[in-house]
């Protein structure tokens, strides 16, 4: 569950913590772009180095190295995979990297994918973001609705812990047979998850109606988003982020690591 | 039977929740675990079945440390029936899970169906045999998930807050049940908040505060002294609580049994009579 742990919203002032959700939500789509757009390991590496600052500032590095840590089992099957394809079948890799140079890049691309979402979630309140989405129009249902799921991530993960102990108080095995048996040993696991989560959703609705959910058909909100003097920076460095990732992409020749390489 | 020597428990999350508790539950006792929320209790017993493992010290259940054996292998020794039974039905019938845990240590097939027929009549659930346990009341599952176990015929049963959500009459059954549990010569560990009911069944108490043992003996004694109620947050039977206010007239204060509080009252009354 330590990849949870890597999402989870503490409260910390800090500057970063203080920046506009939206702006922040920005800036993590230029992240996301930026990785998908590179497939070379120099700027790779580069997206990854840049966010680093960020988190120090808003004093999140354990966590922050925490959902790395989480990530790293599925980045290395992308890694595995990668290399064990590009030697296969060569034509998978692009044109003058080897495979060893893609499969990294491959990985760092996803590492650098969760490093921006875990930034944006560790050091954005789901209130603060629930804010950014009423404000940005998004019909409140929906933003209630995500902002429930998000906040229900760490009572369902806790409620998988009780669940995983009792079934094995009752004697169930989880790393016992074959791959097919270790599926099915989650079973046990998943139905009483599940029906909870459901009777909980239910409970969770009735407790709401009865309390008046939805009887204002337009709501107004205590705190309201304002761009401040850091937020307009903040904007400004991710846009010439994006535009200069576009330009790179575009308009300059990325050297592979044989090239860097002495003859 | 079981043997707690000096543990000491830290969860990863940084929270003390064992500091230094010794324990010896021999084969048969019927032993009451209470404190407040968040002394330990269910930690404690967790250590039992080899849920959780020591941080420091050493559990050994029937001589053997829980750190060398499985978590399966214990519970086949010591069957854990959990607070709140949707932890663990997931089956299409109430007979599939009483029958999940035999399938799991490898039961016969015959021997799989009596101990089925034998524990859903013990707990009076074999009507519903071939009812999905989800519909079930809340009373019913928990009873399901008590069968589940039982099944089994572990030595040591422990149950986790087994009071809660039952009504009056439920509650006196389960406490008969557990009686004649104990007197068939099963040892029995409860975790609970319900001082009424602790009092009915007078086992063995053991306080818990702050992650320690502050109390350890006859339930008489201790839920008597107000002292030792006090440090673990324990508010004394109501009986008990009477008899303290009563305490005036010369009657007893270490009262907890309402038959036993019936003898005295009488003997008393008939006493004044006398005397009129």
């Amino acid at each position: 569950m330590s990849v949870f742990e890597g999402f989870r919203f503490r409260h910390v002032s800090s500057p970063i913590h203080r920046l506009d959700p939206r702006v922040k939500f920005f800036y993590v789509l230029v992240m996301f772009i930026a990785a998908v757009m590179f497939y070379e390991l120099l700027p790779l590496i580069i997206l990854f180095i840049l966010p680093i600052p960020f988190v120090l500032a808003a004093g999140v590095q354990r966590q922050w190295l925490r959902s790395l840590r989480g990530a790293l089992f599925l980045a290395s099957f992308l890694f595995v995979f990668n290399l064990v394809f590009g030697y296969l079948s060569p034509g998978a890799v692009p044109w003058g990297m080897w495979p060893l140079e893609y499969a990294s890049a491959m990985f760092l691309r996803f590492l650098v994918l969760v490093e921006s979402f875990s930034i944006f979630f560790l050091t954005t309140s789901p209130d603060h973001l629930s804010l950014a989405l009423e404000q940005s129009h998004v019909p409140y249902e929906f933003t209630f609705a995500f902002t429930t799921a998000v906040r229900f991530v760490p009572v369902l993960a806790e409620e998988a812990q009780t669940i995983m102990d009792a079934q094995k108080a009752r004697g169930l095995e989880l790393e016992k047979g074959n791959f097919l048996k270790r599926v099915r040993n989650y079973i046990p696991i998943l139905i009483p998850l599940i029906v909870n989560a459901i009777r909980r959703s239910l409970e969770l609705a009735e407790a709401m109606e009865s309390r008046a959910w939805g009887a204002a058909k337009k709501r107004t909100n205590l705190y309201v988003l304002k761009m401040g003097r850091g937020d307009l920076v903040f904007l400004i460095t991710s846009i010439m982020l994006l535009t200069s990732a576009i330009y790179v992409r575009y308009f300059v020749s990325l050297p592979t690591i044989a090239m860097l390489l002495p003859k | 039977m079981i043997e707690v020597r000096d543990v000491y428990f830290t969860y990863p999350t940084g929270v003390e929740a064992l500091k230094g508790v010794s324990l010896s539950i021999r084969n048969g006792e019927f032993v009451a675990i209470m404190g407040q929320n968040g002394a330990g209790k269910t930690t404690l017993v967790k250590q039992f079945n080899g849920l959780l493992k020591p941080t420091k010290g050493a559990v050994l259940v029937d001589g053997v440390n829980t750190r060398d054996i499985s978590i399966a292998q214990l519970a086949r020794k010591v069957g854990f029936v959990f607070q709140n039974p949707d932890h663990q039905l997931f089956s299409e019938t109430v007979e599939e899970e009483v029958a999940f845990a035999l399938r799991n240590f490898g039961f016969r097939q015959a021997t799989i169906e009596r101990r089925i027929t034998w524990a859903l009549n013990l707990l009076g659930l074999t009507e519903y045999r071939k009812t999905s346990p989800f519909m079930l009341s809340g009373g019913e599952r928990k009873r399901v998930a008590l069968a589940s176990v039982l099944a089994w015929n572990p030595k040591v049963v422990i149950l986790d807050e087994p009071t809660i959500g039952q009504d009056y009459q439920q509650k006196e059954t389960l406490r008969q049940f557990i009686v004649q549990l104990n007197a068939q010569g099963k040892t029995v560990v409860i975790v609970t908040h319900d001082v009424e009911f602790v009092a009915e069944c007078n086992p063995r108490l053991v306080l818990m505060a702050q992650g320690q043992i502050v109390a350890d003996g006859d339930t008489k004694r201790i839920l008597t002294n107000p002292d030792v109620a006090l440090r673990a947050s324990i508010v004394p039977p109501q009986i008990t609580q009477i008899f303290h206010g009563l305490a005036d007239l010369g009657l007893p204060t270490d009262v907890i049994d309402v038959s036993e509080a019936k003898k005295i009252l009488i003997e008393y009354f008939e006493e004044e009579r006398g005397k009129r």
